[in-house]
């Protein structure tokens, strides 16, 4: 049960923040400069945004999350699980982002879950 | 050389970085936490005591360094390869980190989860070889 919630932080709150910073990074629009001065003034433009901070909050959710995970399971088994953020990624980016999601992805999403399952059982 | 040969001289190298460091990172996380134990998971606040252990933890240092450095080599390698292209290529980190889990770490890896963890990295192989971008954005330009 604690290994599910966990799960749960790292690969919902995880996917949520990088959909959130994805969202930010959108409102600012493409970058074609990579002098420092440029980065610079991108990366505290991106720090005004309301987005950009709920994504490093949900982020940091799922770091201490894995954190927590990793202190009583193993890593060949948490990481691959985690692997399911790819399902999460997919769902959010059509719900959140408005992205159109092909077909060949959710084959591939239904594979990725398919492992996941099968490592799921071996730790059992 | 042509420019193609050229491209996967540098890009390749850095697809074998990046499937390295990143796994690596999340071994040397996994090593710091089982050195700190089970974290007690009654009480949020049962968890502040730890936090000085997990920030004076040399290998989480050494976690975050190495996942920092593959975020780099990752950016590094998506301005000028295609993310069709580099996200197949990193699937494999999957099998890299069971591989380093079982070398560094010596978990037992059972073949239920080598399978498991080669249909994950054939899904994520299959998930990157589509479209990056669907939005229009990217098509414009």
């Amino acid at each position: 049960m604690r290994e599910a919630v966990l799960f749960f932080f790292i690969v919902v709150a995880g996917t949520a923040g990088e959909l959130c910073v994805s969202r930010a990074m959108k409102g600012i629009g493409e970058v074609h400069d990579f002098r420092p001065k440029s980065i610079l003034s991108f990366v505290l433009q991106s720090l005004r945004l309301p987005w950009m901070w709920l994504g490093i909050a949900l982020m940091s959710l799922g770091f201490f999350s894995l954190l927590a995970i990793l202190s009583f399971q193993q890593v060949s088994f948490v990481v691959p699980v985690s692997a399911l953020s790819y399902a999460a990624g997919a769902f959010g980016a059509k719900a959140f982002l408005g992205e159109s999601v092909s077909r060949n992805r959710w084959i591939g999403i239904a594979v990725v879950c398919l492992g996941v399952t099968l490592v799921w059982w071996s730790s059992r | 050389m042509t420019h193609t040969r050229r491209l996967q001289l540098k890009t390749i190298p850095l697809i074998v970085v990046s499937i390295i460091l990143g796994p690596l990172g999340n071994v040397f996380l996994g090593k710091a936490m089982k050195r700190i134990g089970p974290l007690p998971s009654e009480r949020i606040l049962d968890l502040l005591p730890i936090a000085p252990r997990v920030l004076m933890s040399s290998y989480i240092w050494l976690g975050v360094a190495c996942l920092l450095g593959f975020f780099i080599v990752h950016m590094l390698l998506l301005t000028w390869a295609d993310y069709s292209y580099v996200q197949p290529a990193t699937s494999l980190s999957y099998a890299s980190v069971t591989m380093l889990s079982y070398l560094i770490l010596g978990e037992a890896i059972s073949p239920l989860r080598w399978l498991g963890v080669a249909v994950i990295c054939l899904g994520v192989f299959v998930v990157g070889r589509t479209s990056p971008s669907t939005t229009g954005a990217a098509k414009r330009a």
